[in-house]
């Protein structure tokens, strides 16, 4: 993710001075992912816009304290992210009733063995396909799922995304091979009907 | 299957694998266990499959524009983007 490029130290040190024009540049670059993190994070359009219109309100009163330890994005992504956090607290996000249910997320279980990376280029890149990567993803414990996202979704690195969490990076690590790994199963539970459904079709 | 649990120890270390982040020691350990492991090849090639998939999904990354009029809106930001005539 190339937008994440830093800003340069004039431009925070403009942003520090409170000028609007550095804050607005600042809101063009960053809005784009911030409003990634929040559909992929809560699930709908509403509450990640919520949360992205209330991640810049509290940018910008916090700027004053903002202390250039850490980069202009993480410290504004940690804002969003804690922002999310809390609207997934209030259980504001939706809760699909369709049925779908996920498997237990720390469960002993069989490897699915099954290689679907053999399946036709069309497959993964159906709406369908779409509608399944959101809702495996919504089987994850939030905390298993912000980390996903931050470094698989967004391309942040181990180290930026533990600034951004405030953890450390072994906890990065070790949350994003079970998210993995859980992930890879839901799909795999997907992708074996779809590989049944093409075989037959033959 | 007389091996799963050795498979299971290698399970845990795709991850970083797949990142580069393995030491070189456990790396050639691992890649000496896939040219034998049909099972764990196709672990591993699902897993980098299912991150791919994830990052063309999170490419996405422009704003939709009346989110973003209203964003400005809120935060009485002067929009250099806006179109003249919605003033």
């Amino acid at each position: 993710m190339n937008e994440g490029k830093e800003f340069s130290v004039a431009f925070v040190d403009q942003l520090l001075a409170g000028d609007r024009q550095a804050f607005s540049e600042l809101v063009d670059r960053t809005s784009g992912r911030i409003y990634n993190l929040g559909l992929r994070m809560l699930g709908n359009p509403q509450d990640a816009e919520d949360m992205l219109q209330e991640t810049y309100i509290k940018a910008f009163k916090a700027l004053p304290g903002f202390e250039k330890r850490s980069s202009v994005t993480t410290w504004l992504f940690r804002i969003a992210v804690n922002e999310a956090l809390m609207l997934l607290r209030k259980g504001r996000n939706i809760v699909h009733v369709d049925g779908y249910a996920g498997k237990e997320e720390d469960g002993e279980q069989d490897l699915d063995i099954v290689d679907w990376c053999c399946l036709p280029e069309h497959e993964f890149l159906s709406e369908e396909t779409l509608v399944m990567l959101t809702r495996a993803s919504e089987q994850l414990s939030p905390a298993l799922r912000m980390v996903f996202i931050l470094r698989d979704v967004q391309g942040f690195s181990t180290l930026e995304t533990a600034e951004i969490l405030q953890i450390n990076e072994d906890t990065v690590k070790t949350r994003l091979v079970r998210a993995r790994l859980k992930l890879r199963d839901e799909l795999g539970d997907y992708f074996r009907e779809r590989m049944k459904g093409s075989n037959s079709n033959e | 299957m007389s091996e799963y649990g050795h498979c299971k120890d290698y399970l845990a270390r795709f991850s970083a694998y797949i990142d580069g982040e393995l030491q070189p020691e456990l790396c050639a350990l691992l890649e000496a266990h896939l040219q034998e492991c049909e099972n764990c090849r196709v672990v591993l090639n699902t897993l980098q499959k299912t991150i791919d998939l994830y990052h063309v999904y999170g490419s996405e990354d422009a704003l939709p524009e009346q989110i973003r009029s209203r964003l400005f809106a809120r935060l009485k930001l002067d929009d250099p983007g806006a179109d003249s005539t919605n003033d």
